[in-house]
């Protein structure tokens, strides 16, 4: 069974994120980029489906602009087979992705595909469900474990009540969530040997998908400064300021 | 090649692989945040567990040909993994002398030895991580040394005192330095050679290891030979010349050292800026104040002058192009910026500063090591005036 996970290109995670002067973005020249970390977890999930021998190939696939090769050595550098670079320099959008993705897979036919929950970058969390939902496919979102069983998986999701166990025929679709497993740093020797694994270069074009955004973003903002805490004497008092300043009650 | 015509940064890396493996070396080293290092260090006790890590990620066997087992992949991607160890907080002195200590056995060893051992040590199997050279009564001035080997049939019988061995409880092999001729002052570097010592047979069998408490976590250690018998076949090259043989590996270690130094840096510049960013005193942050921010600048600036030296000398080094002078100088301005940089660190985190927790304190220890070993300034600065500033021998 071949394995196919996707990889974005994101801010680092240890880099503190600054708004643009003129609003319409968020800062990214010479700014640290690294893989997104729910993808991270996707990808050492599929590793280890195929050191376990329930999967046969890993195939990474990153979408965007030429640094995005770097990503995906990344992940042929922790253990992926090979990669898939779809480039274009338009922004994407969760939709536009969950397309090119669609077109990737019906040339690849794997039989299971992990993507992270949501990128760190813009926090969308749409584009696994997305691709489900446009192959037909069905999907395990969150999963925190995942066995696979025959021609089906047993998963276990994070939702906001605990825990919770579905079984899904496969072909699916996975979302990954932090406790799924701790990904594994690329060692030195698979650094080196990544650099021979191959890297397949696409383009919207050539998948039939156009990928022009739907969204517009009118503004982008810091959050405002949190004020500091104010300590009441009475119940009374807490009462009073939640109905008449905070209006919560 | 000529000199002047090598760019400044060694171009037998590609850029990106070389920022991917650093940050391969980060991600590992998260995993031993400062209070890894704070506990053993409390407990003056080896980090067995980032020794493991680094090796089983094959960073140790990074300047081994891949012929046995390493990744070939030259001086520069070496500084490169040391210098991030350092920058993430960590301390690479239990580890940087598997990485080079090999180089005299690599360059002098005979076929037969380089098959037995350089494998094993590329895969972390056999640890070669401790260098008997220094003696009580011969530091700088080696060609002082006492120790001896005296060559009977088919053994070296080796008697005498090492001291600064460090790592010597945590390696299987030492690289040891010993006279096999009587001192003759017409011919000084003379009548030394080097040997394998296999350590785990060598242990109360003639050889005994004595930690020394230092002021920082190091590791070091004295070591007693009595009548200790070594195989004839581990003598590295011909018997007489391993004072040349040793020499050769100083530069490498120089370097490395350096990349260290270089990584110190950039951690007290980044912990110093984000503690002045944040630490708020008479109702602004410190880092505001010119007399905490400018300190803090300096050093910034010192350390991105060392990385063009520490790797100008690695590129000259992976070139084959002879870089005593780059590789010196590297190790006497990287050991100063980093001492500079501990000591404004320091300053700019006051009280808390001396707080363990905040690991100021002990990376401050543990940088000023270097300005003392491998070489003191001196006589870096003392090589320089001699060798490359024809001037006076002063000693």
């Amino acid at each position: 069974m071949k394995v196919l996970v996707a990889v974005k290109r994101v801010i680092d995670a240890n880099v503190k994120v600054r708004v643009k002067a003129d609003n319409t973005g968020v800062e990214l020249t010479n700014v640290k980029m690294a893989m997104n970390p729910f993808d991270e977890i996707g990808v050492e999930e599929a590793i280890r489906l195929k050191e376990a021998g329930k999967a046969t190939e890993v195939v990474a696939v990153s979408l965007g602009g030429a640094p995005s090769q770097e990503t995906i050595r990344t992940a042929l550098a922790m253990g992926a087979d090979r990669g898939i670079h779809v480039q274009t320099d338009v922004e994407l959008q969760p939709l536009a992705v969950a397309k090119l993705l669609k077109a990737v897979i019906e040339k690849e036919q794997p039989g299971i595909v992990i993507v992270g929950k949501q990128a760190i970058d813009d926090d969308s969390n749409q584009t696994g469900q997305m691709l489900a939902g446009l192959l037909g496919w069905p999907q395990a979102t969150f999963a925190s474990k995942l066995n696979i069983e025959g021609e089906g998986a047993e998963v276990t999701r994070e939702v906001d009540g605990g825990l919770e166990t579905i079984r899904i025929k496969l072909p699916a679709i996975i979302t990954t969530d932090l406790r799924l497993n701790e990904p594994r740093y690329a060692s030195l020797p698979n650094i080196m040997k990544a650099k021979k694994k191959p890297i397949e270069a696409l383009t919207p074009e050539a998948l039939g998908v156009d990928p022009k955004p739907r969204l517009k973003t009118l503004k982008v903002v810091e959050p405002p400064k949190r004020q500091a805490g104010i300590k009441v004497k009475t119940v009374q008092e807490l009462v009073d300021k939640l109905r008449n300043d905070a209006k919560v009650i | 090649m000529d000199k002047d015509k090598l760019p400044i940064e060694s171009p037998s890396v590609d850029p990106a692989v070389l920022e991917q493996i650093r940050s391969a070396v980060r991600d590992l080293c998260k995993r031993f945040p400062g209070a890894y290092w704070r506990e053993l260090d409390r407990q003056k006790a080896y980090p067995t567990l980032f020794v493991q890590a680094m090796t089983e990620a094959g960073y140790l066997g990074v300047l081994i040909p891949e012929e046995f087992g390493g990744s070939s992949l030259g001086l520069t991607v070496a500084a490169a993994i040391l210098e991030e160890v350092h920058a993430g907080g960590g301390n690479a002195a239990a580890l940087h002398a598997q990485m080079y200590t090999m180089g005299t056995l690599l360059r002098h060893g005979s076929p037969e030895q380089k098959r037995r051992w350089l494998p094993e040590i590329a895969a972390g199997r056999v640890r070669l991580q401790a260098f008997g050279v220094t003696e009580p009564g011969a530091g700088t001035d080696t060609t002082a040394i006492r120790t001896t080997a005296a060559r009977s049939g088919d053994v070296y019988r080796i008697n005498g005192q090492k001291i600064w061995t460090s790592r010597a409880e945590h390696s299987d092999l030492m690289l040891l330095l010993a006279r096999t001729a009587s001192f003759d002052p017409g011919k000084k570097t003379a009548g030394l050679s080097v040997f394998l010592v296999d350590m785990r047979e060598a242990v109360g069998r003639g050889m005994e290891i004595r930690p020394i408490r230092t002021m920082l976590n190091h590791a070091t250690t004295e070591v007693f030979f009595d009548n200790l018998e070594i195989p004839a076949g581990n003598r590295i090259g011909e018997e007489g010349r391993g004072f040349r043989y040793i020499l050769d590996g100083m530069n490498a270690e120089r370097i490395l050292i350096a990349a260290e130094c270089l990584g110190d840096c950039r951690w007290f510049v980044a912990k110093a800026r984000d503690y002045a960013c944040e630490r708020v005193v008479f109702g602004r942050p410190i880092g505001q104040n010119q007399g905490v921010q400018f300190p803090i600048a300096r050093s910034y600036a010192e350390s991105e002058a060392v990385r063009l030296m520490v790797y100008r000398a690695a590129a000259l080094y992976d070139s084959g192009i002879p870089c005593g002078a780059e590789a010196n100088m590297a190790k006497l301005l990287a050991s100063e910026a980093s001492w500079r940089a501990a000591d404004m660190c320091l300053q700019t985190h006051g009280g808390f500063g001396f707080a363990e927790e905040f690991d100021v304190e002990r990376k401050f220890r543990e940088t000023r090591l270097y300005q003392v070993a491998p070489v003191s300034t001196n006589l870096i600065l003392a090589y320089l005036g001699e060798h490359v500033l024809g001037m006076p021998r002063s000693y």
